[in-house]
């Protein structure tokens, strides 16, 4: 039971630093989420059960343009899509023992960040340690957003105004520093930012959701047939 | 319709997004085309969802492109993700000075 509890307690300590980071963003999605009218609960529980920047912005979206369900559901696989090849590398790190219970729980955990601190503990992953970084990591998420909804309605217009770009922002500072690795990813971003443009302008009925499903499914599917990545050695 | 519809919704979506394959299928994915169309995902849907609303978001076009364009810049420089946000909500808040 004790080994247990000190797994559990690593995993709190090894979560402040990415608990931390989390904070921001929510907060800036808290701002948007304040501004598709959804209330501090309400936001609370949408970021603790989806935990996902660009899925809980979709969803916001959705909210907001009040989007059919079908759509939502459609354009959330889209912008968690890269969850499902976490959960098949995670599914390498559980013990053959491991329960069923287990699995689902861990699984319901994986984020960007709280995957990559899995993959990197040197065995098998304890459920416990993956536990206590989720709860932390988690719970400072969901507090994040509840200070953006009230900040959003705190504060003056003009500063809401202007930490409405911070989640844009950080969504580039995701997205461009790979472009500067990978030549086709900068390619893409580049393809990604113009036909959106476009769209947005020449198809204004269409909505945001429709869009992201649209082009995520063509652009990649033509770069994936183009630029084919070689296997990694995982 | 109602909020907590979508938030149920979003919520079961995301759970077995992330568990399906966890539970179901316990061998790596091989196939190269599915493995580089996941690989690219993010970045497409991320950069869409970015321009043009990041634009429309600060108010003013001009203080739209302006934080736009910083965010490109500083994101290039490898100035990481809280800097870059800081960055440009005062480049926003400047412009609405102006």
């Amino acid at each position: 039971m004790s080994e247990k509890r000190s797994a559990f307690l690593r995993g709190c300590k090894n979560g402040i630093p990415i608990a931390a980071g989390y904070f921001a963003v929510a907060f800036s999605l808290g701002i948007s989420m304040k501004r598709a009218g959804i209330t501090a609960p309400q936001g609370f529980l949408l970021s603790f059960l989806n935990h996902a920047s660009a899925g809980e912005y979709a969803a916001i979206s959705a909210i907001g343009a009040s989007a059919s369900l079908l759509e939502t559901v459609l354009v959330t696989c889209i912008a968690d899509a890269r969850y499902l090849l976490m959960s098949f590398s995670f599914s390498q790190k559980f013990s053959p023992q491991t329960s069923l219970k287990d699995r689902l729980l861990c699984g319901f955990g994986i984020t960007d960040e709280l995957f990559a601190l899995a993959v990197a503990q040197p065995s098998y992953l304890e459920p416990m340690y993956f536990y206590g970084a989720f709860l932390t990591a988690a719970l400072c998420w969901a507090t994040g957003s509840v200070c953006g909804i009230i900040g959003g309605t705190l504060l003056p217009e003009r500063i809401v105004q202007a930490l409405s770009v911070a989640l844009y922002a950080m969504f580039l500072a995701i997205i461009i520093p790979q472009g500067r690795e990978d030549k086709v990813v900068a390619g893409l971003i580049l393809l990604a930012f113009v036909s959106s443009g476009l769209l947005a302008h020449f198809l204004p009925q269409l909505s945001e959701g429709t869009r992201v499903i649209i082009l995520t499914l063509v652009l990649c599917a033509l770069a994936a047939h183009f630029f084919p990545r070689k296997e990694e050695g995982r | 319709m109602n909020t907590w519809a979508y938030i149920l919704v979003t919520a079961l979506t995301a759970f077995l997004i992330r568990t399906l394959p966890l539970t179901l299928i316990r061998k790596p994915i091989r196939n190269t085309f599915f493995r580089s169309f996941l690989y690219y995902v993010p970045y497409v849907t991320l950069a869409v969802m970015t321009f043009p609303s990041m634009i429309t978001a600060a108010g003013k076009l001009p203080a739209g492109i302006a934080a736009f364009v910083l965010g490109i810049f500083l994101s290039y420089r490898w100035l990481g993700l809280l800097p870059t946000a800081v960055f440009c909500c005062l480049c926003v808040f400047l412009c609405s000075l102006l």
